[in-house]
């Protein structure tokens, strides 16, 4: 071991506390899923909850979902080495094990609701495009017809029916997903930074906001990039949905707040100086303040004020970019402070975050690309735009259903 | 197809794939999990006789002292004379069936004995540790022999 490398602490730890065995990582990984739990959120408001103006997001919105999701895995395995391992646990599954039976819960949400919800409300478009297109792409999308060209109303009528089931079983998926996150630290008894059954509620809210958030702004970017108007009545209402999603976020994260001080046990000292401390940038000020309550007063501006087209985009684009930030925070306290502090409540470490290192910030950069880049392969693949066929998404035509 | 279902063809496909995926997976699963993984546990019984198998990486003491009876004789007395040779030398069992087959790498005597005395507080307040500006720059071994460290440096 090289002695240099001993991280800096202060006062009392115990032998196994010096070092974060929980690096950068294992924040972006609550990251990720909560993005793809809230896209998914934002997306069944189009399809279960009837709010027809979210509609032109619909598509990108699971699109982004299943991005995220492929990649939502990845932070783990590296984290952990040896990812050809990752598959025993399907194999000889560890039934009294959360983390174990994560891989049931992941496998369920892309197989069974987002690659099936994805490819009913496309099936239209694939038949159509596997007339159209010419060569391997031809094939490609006859592959994903799975040899059945029926596009009949009776036929598309059924995928509806389908696509509605599957997003209302899709929910408490989504819910079960990102509900299991904060399960896995709540559920750390010795821990209590960690340990309160609010947990996973706070990371579901958390992951609805920065979800919404998520596609917000991959709406806006691609509309800007492809020269296309932004539609304002859609980027309004996903504010408003934001907002509320927020204020929800907000309000059980006071609750968890102010039961940790009003109960003030043995552990409140040491967490509060902490916070207080080493967390008061990062929880403070970018989690709290920046984070949230900025964006909740930009949201709640434009609800109360009459402004401008120009206006509104500008603010909806910084309370999202603000959003993405602070919910990154958010994780980050939760993972990295709660090992921060010694458990005997009398000392505290510091976490060396490197760049160039097999956990280290580079890897945790270019984690967080990747699902950019699939999401642009998936709208190369699978256009997700309004005027490709206004009839070709039942979601999207509005069909009564 | 006819009937009710003739405009769920490819809904059925679609489960037909579903149905088909899981039994490859109950099929790779038969062939990939070990036989007797789960006879006793959530593990395979096998994997202890397999580990007795493996190559020793280290010797022990004992077998060191039957060459190196000096380094020994120079240990007595000194508070390192309980630590195991191999937790400073690593592994040496190749070295020690056949001296020829593995040279031992010389321990740094600048970074080396900081991974053990290094100050930190996660360590017993009782154990020897020393900050930084201890060596003065120097190596350890200038002051210190690492076989007797409190009987100054190796003669
Ligand atoms: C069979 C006798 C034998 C045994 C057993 C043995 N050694 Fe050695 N060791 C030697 C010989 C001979 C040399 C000198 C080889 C050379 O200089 O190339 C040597 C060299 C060394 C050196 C390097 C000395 C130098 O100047 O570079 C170290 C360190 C060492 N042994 C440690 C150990 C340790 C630790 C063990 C126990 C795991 C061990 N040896 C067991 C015979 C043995
Ligand atoms: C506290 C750590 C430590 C322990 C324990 C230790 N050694 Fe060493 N040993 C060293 C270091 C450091 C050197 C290199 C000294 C140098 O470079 O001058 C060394 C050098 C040697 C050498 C080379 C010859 C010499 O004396 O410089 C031999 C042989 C050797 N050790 C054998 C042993 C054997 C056998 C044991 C167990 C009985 C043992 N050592 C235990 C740290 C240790
Ligand atoms: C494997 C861990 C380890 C390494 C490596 C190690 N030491 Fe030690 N050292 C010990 C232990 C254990 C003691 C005995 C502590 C006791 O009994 O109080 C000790 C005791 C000492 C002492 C005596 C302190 C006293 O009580 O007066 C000195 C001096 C010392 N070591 C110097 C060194 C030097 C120099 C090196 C590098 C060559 C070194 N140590 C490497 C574990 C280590
Ligand atoms: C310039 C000579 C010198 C160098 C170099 C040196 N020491 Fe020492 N060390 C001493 C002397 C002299 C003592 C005994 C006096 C004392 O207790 O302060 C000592 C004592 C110790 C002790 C016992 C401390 C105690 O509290 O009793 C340890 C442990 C130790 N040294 C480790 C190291 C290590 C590790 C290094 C290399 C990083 C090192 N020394 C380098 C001179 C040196």
């Amino acid at each position: 071991m090289d002695p240099a490398a001993l991280p800096v602490v202060q006062g009392f730890l115990y032998p196994n506390e010096a070092e974060l065995q929980w690096s950068i990582l294992i924040v972006l990984y609550p990251f990720l899923t909560g993005l793809v739990a809230g896209a998914f959120i934002l997306a069944s408001l189009a399809r279960v909850f009837n709010v027809h103006e979210v509609r032109p997001t619909y598509r990108l919105a699971l699109l982004s979902a299943l991005a995220f999701l492929i990649v939502a895995p990845l932070p783990l395995q590296l984290h952990l080495g040896h990812p050809e391992r990752a598959f025993e646990m399907y194999l000889t599954p560890h039934t009294t094990s959360a983390m174990a039976m994560f891989g049931f819960v992941y496998l369920w949400y892309l197989l069974a609701v987002l690659l099936l919800e994805i490819w009913l409300d496309y099936r239209k478009s694939i038949v159509l495009w596997a007339r159209e297109k010419t060569g391997l792409t031809r094939r490609f999308y006859k592959l994903l017809t799975l040899g059945v060209d029926d596009i009949g109303p009776e036929a598309l009528d059924l995928d509806d029916r389908a696509g509605r089931f599957i997003t209302i079983v899709g929910i408490p998926s989504a819910f079960l997903l990102h509900g299991y996150v904060g399960f896995i630290f709540g559920s750390i008894k010795a821990n209590p930074w960690w340990s309160t059954p609010l947990m996973p509620v706070v990371f579901l809210f958390s992951a609805i906001v920065s979800g919404i958030a998520l596609v917000l702004l991959v709406y806006m970017a691609t509309s800007a990039l492809r020269g296309k108007a932004v539609d304002m009545a859609c980027l309004d209402t996903i504010g408003r949905y934001l907002l509320y999603a927020f204020l929800v976020d907000f309000a059980v994260e006071t609750l968890d707040l102010a039961h940790r001080m009003y109960e003030a046990d043995e552990s409140f000292k040491s967490l509060d100086f902490m916070v207080r401390t080493k967390l008061y940038f990062s929880h403070i000020v970018v989690q709290i303040v920046l984070g949230m309550f900025v964006p909740i007063a930009i949201l709640g501006l434009v609800q109360l004020v009459k402004l401008s087209e120009r206006a509104r985009r500008g603010l909806y684009a910084v309370a999202a970019a603000l959003t993405l930030i602070g919910i990154f925070a958010m994780r980050w306290n939760v993972v990295i402070g709660g090992q921060l502090f010694s458990k005997s409540f009398l000392g505290y470490t510091t976490y060396k975050l490197e760049l160039a290192h097999r956990e280290g910030l580079g890897p945790a950069i270019l984690l967080m690309l990747l699902p950019f880049l699939i999401l642009w392969v998936l709208v190369k693949l699978f256009p997700p735009w309004e005027e490709e066929d206004e009839a070709i998404s039942p979601v999207r035509a509005g069909r009564p259903s | 197809m006819n009937g009710p279902l003739r405009h769920a063809r490819h809904l059925i496909r679609v489960a037909a794939l579903f149905v088909g995926l899981f039994v490859v997976f109950l099929f790779a699963k038969a062939a990939l999990v070990p036989k007797d993984f789960g006879l006793y546990g959530h593990y395979r019984p096998s994997a202890l006789a397999a580990n007795t198998t493996r190559e020793l990486s280290y010797a022990g003491r004992a077998a060191c002292v039957d060459c190196h009876s000096d380094v020994e004789e120079s240990r007595k007395g000194s508070k390192h004379a309980r630590i195991g040779c191999e937790a400073c030398h690593g592994p040496l069992a190749r070295h020690a069936a056949d001296p020829g087959a593995q040279a031992p790498v010389k321990p740094d005597p600048r970074a080396f004995c900081l991974g053990c005395h290094a100050q930190n507080v996660a360590r017993p307040a009782t154990f020897k540790q020393v900050d930084a500006e201890h060596a003065q720059g120097e190596p350890c071994s200038t002051c210190h022999g690492p076989h007797a460290p409190e009987k100054g440096p190796k003669p």
